[in-house]
């Protein structure tokens, strides 16, 4: 099973990352951009048959160490 | 007076540490492997280190954080030890929940190397009782995520319980209400972005870091 793990900036903490690409992409003349973020995606291969047990796992080492959730949040897909 | 200074792959302000401690305090400095499983005995301060260890991979202080001496480290402050983290140090802290809230990356995304002047806002913690008398200290600043986060309900709760230790005069990074450097409640565990380590001789500019290495170890 693949599991990527997305996390991002809560979205009441400022990224400051996303404000500067946000600015350039406006110096680049798309000026309809609003509210970028930026992240990252964390993947790996995990041994499991069991969807919901894989699920359970990763979110367990999100809280462990893959998000920090005083200012992350994350969301995980498996496939 | 015996004092440890843990030291990471990536920690590079450790032996700055130790030499600032001892010429400070005259203590004994120990160093200590991220690796070791046992804490010398007979600790009265320990020292998380400046520098970017792991390389800052995955976030500032996370895989330091789960280094196998820090189990020790965190068992030494519960029991009461005195315990620094200074600049990644700090981070590691955040990272562990020995102290509340994080380090985000610089306001205006620049690395920040500068001398800061700090308002002492608490004077009363066994890190700053030194510091009676004088409401300034300066010290120096040296961080790209250096930027102290915290929800507004853990910033009432930091200044109404006196555990903001440490103000930039002038912030240089946007941390939330100016805070630089923050104890536990308990009040032995303090973290802090600036550097006492760079501070201790006047011929660095300003010796006032020097007081805070004097002040954790005056009770031992």
């Amino acid at each position: 099973m693949r599991a990527k793990v997305h996390v991002f900036l809560k979205p009441g903490v400022l990224d400051v990352q996303g404000k500067a690409v946000e600015q350039a992409l406006h110096g680049l003349g798309w000026g309809g951009v609003e509210h970028v973020r930026v992240g990252k995606t964390i993947e790996f291969d995990l041994q499991s048959g069991d969807k919901a047990a894989a699920e359970a796992e990763v979110k367990a080492m999100c809280e462990k160490l893959l998000a920090n959730t005083v200012i992350e949040s994350y969301r995980v897909e498996l496939a | 007076m015996k004092a440890a200074v843990i030291v990471f792959p990536g920690s590079n302000c450790d032996r700055d540490c130790k030499v600032a401690i001892e010429r400070s305090t005259g203590a004994q400095v120990e160093m200590v492997w991220h690796g070791d499983t046992a804490l010398p005995a007979g600790l009265d301060l320990i020292v998380l280190p400046g520098g970017f260890s792991y390389g800052d991979y995955l976030r500032c202080g996370a895989m330091a954080a789960l280094s196998p001496v820090m189990s020790e480290v965190r068992a030494a402050a519960d029991r009461g030890v005195a315990t620094v983290g200074i600049c990644n140090g700090f981070q590691v802290l955040c990272e562990m929940g020995m102290l509340p809230g994080a380090l985000l990356r610089n306001e205006k995304l620049k690395y920040v190397c500068k001398a800061v002047d700090l308002e002492v806002t608490n004077s009363q913690t066994r890190f700053t009782a030194g510091y009676q008398g004088r409401r300034q200290a300066t010290m120096t600043v040296g961080n790209g995520e250096g930027n102290f986060f915290a929800d507004d309900e853990t910033l009432d709760r930091l200044e109404g319980e006196g555990q903001v230790v440490f103000r930039y005069l002038n912030n240089p990074n946007g941390s939330a209400r100016d805070i630089a450097g923050i104890v536990n409640k308990a009040g032995n565990v303090l973290g802090l972005m600036p550097h006492p380590d760079r501070a201790f001789e006047p011929e660095l500019g300003s010796a006032d870091g020097a007081i805070l290495f004097q002040s954790a170890l005056a009770s031992a």
